[in-house]
């Protein structure tokens, strides 16, 4: 009698993909409820300042010394008008457009310089690392809001010059960020493997290093958006960034800072959208670092 | 240990330089004529360099620098031009406001934080965690000076409770410890706090989160041990560490004191360098900056040896 085997089918094979790291990435992102719901905040916003002109009920620059500091919930003025009479509602939209604008670009900025240099310093080692981190750790020796407030105070109120500075103050956190994970790339096999295998400098960072590095420093870029946003309008708000009448948030909250004794929670508005700002850019950063954490 | 301090000593050398150096660049970033704010538009020619002679303006830059190094190593940070009187004496009469100011945040916001840190860390995953954490968020996420005027507008101009600005009666700029000065403290100490107490209240979250997990613990509690002497345990552990959160948020709260300082006309750093910058006071600019900046040096320095002491798992090496 021959031995019958029990036959089976084998399963057919799969060749589907495996999931790569980013759709990873963005899943976990997705299930994460406070991640994408600060998302939506940010978006809105933006979407509001990109609108402005056709979302903002009147000209946030009109206004009339006839119905100055009206409280909320006036006929016509939902916000209430501001210590020259114009529409709270209005320039709440509009200042919008500075306070991103001025809350992002360093940031963004610093973001460039600061991983260059970083990852310029961690790849390269040597005496090109030291000259880079020796000069950043004396920029980092200074109290972030010291810095931003002494350097724009020298160079002069004015929206460019907070800018640079605000620049100034973040480059030097993410260049020991970049500079710390460039490092540790460095050292990993594959580098090892690729500079074995006859690539040159340019080659590695582009092929190995940058796709490695930049996720973490991006992480940790969006996490500074929060802060710069604060220390962004801090400076208007010490007549340091954009002048009158533009309407940004924090200068608004200077200029309304005297009409707390006549109608105080008008005046206490521009700070509701800054602080709204800022931690939606905060729960999205963490949010963003825990999906992309892959070891939990 | 002495060994380990002289060589951080050593190492500040070139920062400390290099600060200086930054106080003195940044001022001289600064466009237009030093004395513009002094002299009448109309002023002759002749007390224009009079004066250039006086302040040392017309000296070479290296030159300038070297003098203003030499002068503030033995104690002279030049003379305002705002005020005629020594920058040194000014600086310091402020900073011991602002040091006040920060010290009493600082221990509001250790001792909150570290409660909601202890709490959050505790229940792990818990909704009093959710809650405790969203405090921390909040914290770090307010803008102080806004959260400064919110505190003003409800304790000062709605229940008309505590004083808005001042740091005494009558604007008196000396402290004093009597309830009428320190009603003054309240409200700037508490907005202060608030961003050491989101900070802290992070850190130990996490510490305390992660010392619960650790092997030793499980051994303790198999071992018979309760949850004080646990607690002792995580305490021992988390301190180091939270301490030295503590002493560097210390630093950032002097250094930017400036915005709370505006909103509450506190009679610290912040509001001398609000002057200096809106009077174009160069002297009194730097001096303040460079006193501020090598007081985060040094702080940081104290920190790192302090928390190398206290802690036996940190190799000196």
């Amino acid at each position: 009698m021959v031995m019958q085997l029990p036959l089976t089918r084998p399963a057919a094979p799969v060749f589907e993909r495996s999931e790569g790291y980013w759709s990873s990435v963005f899943r976990r992102l997705r299930r994460d409820r406070v991640a994408v719901a600060a998302l939506a905040v940010i978006l809105a916003i933006v979407a509001v300042a990109l609108l402005a002109d056709y979302v903002a009920p009147a000209d946030p620059y009109r206004g009339a010394t006839l119905r100055r500091l009206r409280p909320i919930g006036t006929a016509g003025f939902p916000l209430g008008t501001d210590e020259l009479g114009r529409d709270m509602l209005s320039r709440l939209i509009h200042g919008a457009r500075w306070s991103l604008l001025m809350g992002v670009t360093p940031v963004l900025v610093a973001f460039v310089l600061g991983s260059a240099a970083g990852i310029l310093a961690g790849f390269a080692g040597g005496r090109i690392n030291t000259v880079i981190m020796r000069s950043v750790d004396v920029l980092y020796a200074f109290p972030s809001v010291l810095l931003a407030v002494a350097l724009s105070g020298a160079l002069g109120a004015g929206l460019g010059n907070a800018l640079l500075s605000l620049t100034i103050v973040f480059v030097p956190p993410i260049v020991r960020v970049a500079e710390a994970v460039t490092t540790q790339v460095r050292g990993r096999d594959y580098v090892e493997a690729a500079r074995a295998s006859g690539a040159g400098a340019f080659t590695i960072v582009r092929v190995h290093v940058l796709g490695n590095v930049l996720g973490p420093i991006f992480v940790y870029a969006t996490g500074l958006v929060s802060v710069s946003m604060i220390l962004a309008s801090g400076l208007s708000f010490l007549g340091l960034g954009v002048r009158p009448p533009e309407p940004e948030w924090g200068l608004m909250l200077n200029t309304l800072r005297t009409a707390i004794y006549v109608n105080p929670w008008v005046a206490a508005l521009p700070g509701v959208m800054i602080f709204v700002t800022s931690i939606a850019f905060n729960l999205f950063s963490d949010g963003l670092r825990s999906a992309m954490d892959v070891k939990r | 240990m002495l060994s380990y301090v002289l060589r951080r000593l050593i190492y500040m050398i070139p920062i400390v330089v290099g600060v200086s150096l930054v106080c003195f660049v940044l001022v001289h970033l600064a466009p237009g004529d030093p004395l513009v704010s002094v002299l009448p538009p109309d002023a002759s020619e002749a007390l224009k360099a009079q004066m250039m002679a006086t302040y040392g303006f017309d000296r070479p830059y290296w030159h300038q620098f070297g003098l203003w190094v030499g002068r503030a190593l033995q104690g002279d940070l030049g003379t305002s031009i705002a005020t005629s009187r020594p920058v040194a004496s000014e600086v310091l009469r402020a900073v011991s406001n602002t040091l006040l100011l920060a010290a009493v945040a600082t221990a509001i916001g250790f001792a909150f934080g570290c409660l909601f840190g202890f709490v959050a860390g505790y229940f792990h995953d818990s909704w009093i965690d959710k809650a405790a954490s969203a405090l921390a968020v909040v914290g770090v996420s307010v803008p102080h000076y806004w959260l400064g005027m919110v505190l003003v507008i409800v304790f000062s101009v709605e229940l008309n409770l505590l004083p808005p600005t001042g740091a005494g009666p009558d604007g008196s700029g000396d402290w004093a410890w009597n309830w009428a000065h320190m009603r003054h403290l309240i409200l700037p100490a508490v907005t202060m706090s608030v961003i050491p107490m989101g900070i802290i209240a992070r850190t130990v979250r996490a510490l305390v989160a992660d010392i619960l997990g650790q092997e030793f613990v499980g051994a303790l509690r198999a071992k018979g041990l309760g949850d004080r002497g646990v607690f002792r345990h995580v305490v021992k552990n988390a301190a180091p560490t939270a301490l030295a959160v503590m002493g560097l948020q210390l630093g950032y709260l002097l250094g930017g004191s400036i915005l709370i300082e505006t909103v509450f006309s506190w009679p610290g750093t912040g509001f001398l360098l609000n002057a200096a910058i809106f009077q174009r006071d160069l002297p009194l600019l730097q001096g303040t900056i460079l006193v501020l900046a090598l007081f985060f040096v040094f702080l940081n320095l104290a920190v790192d040896v302090l928390q190398t002491g206290l802690d036996p798992r940190i190799q000196r090496g």
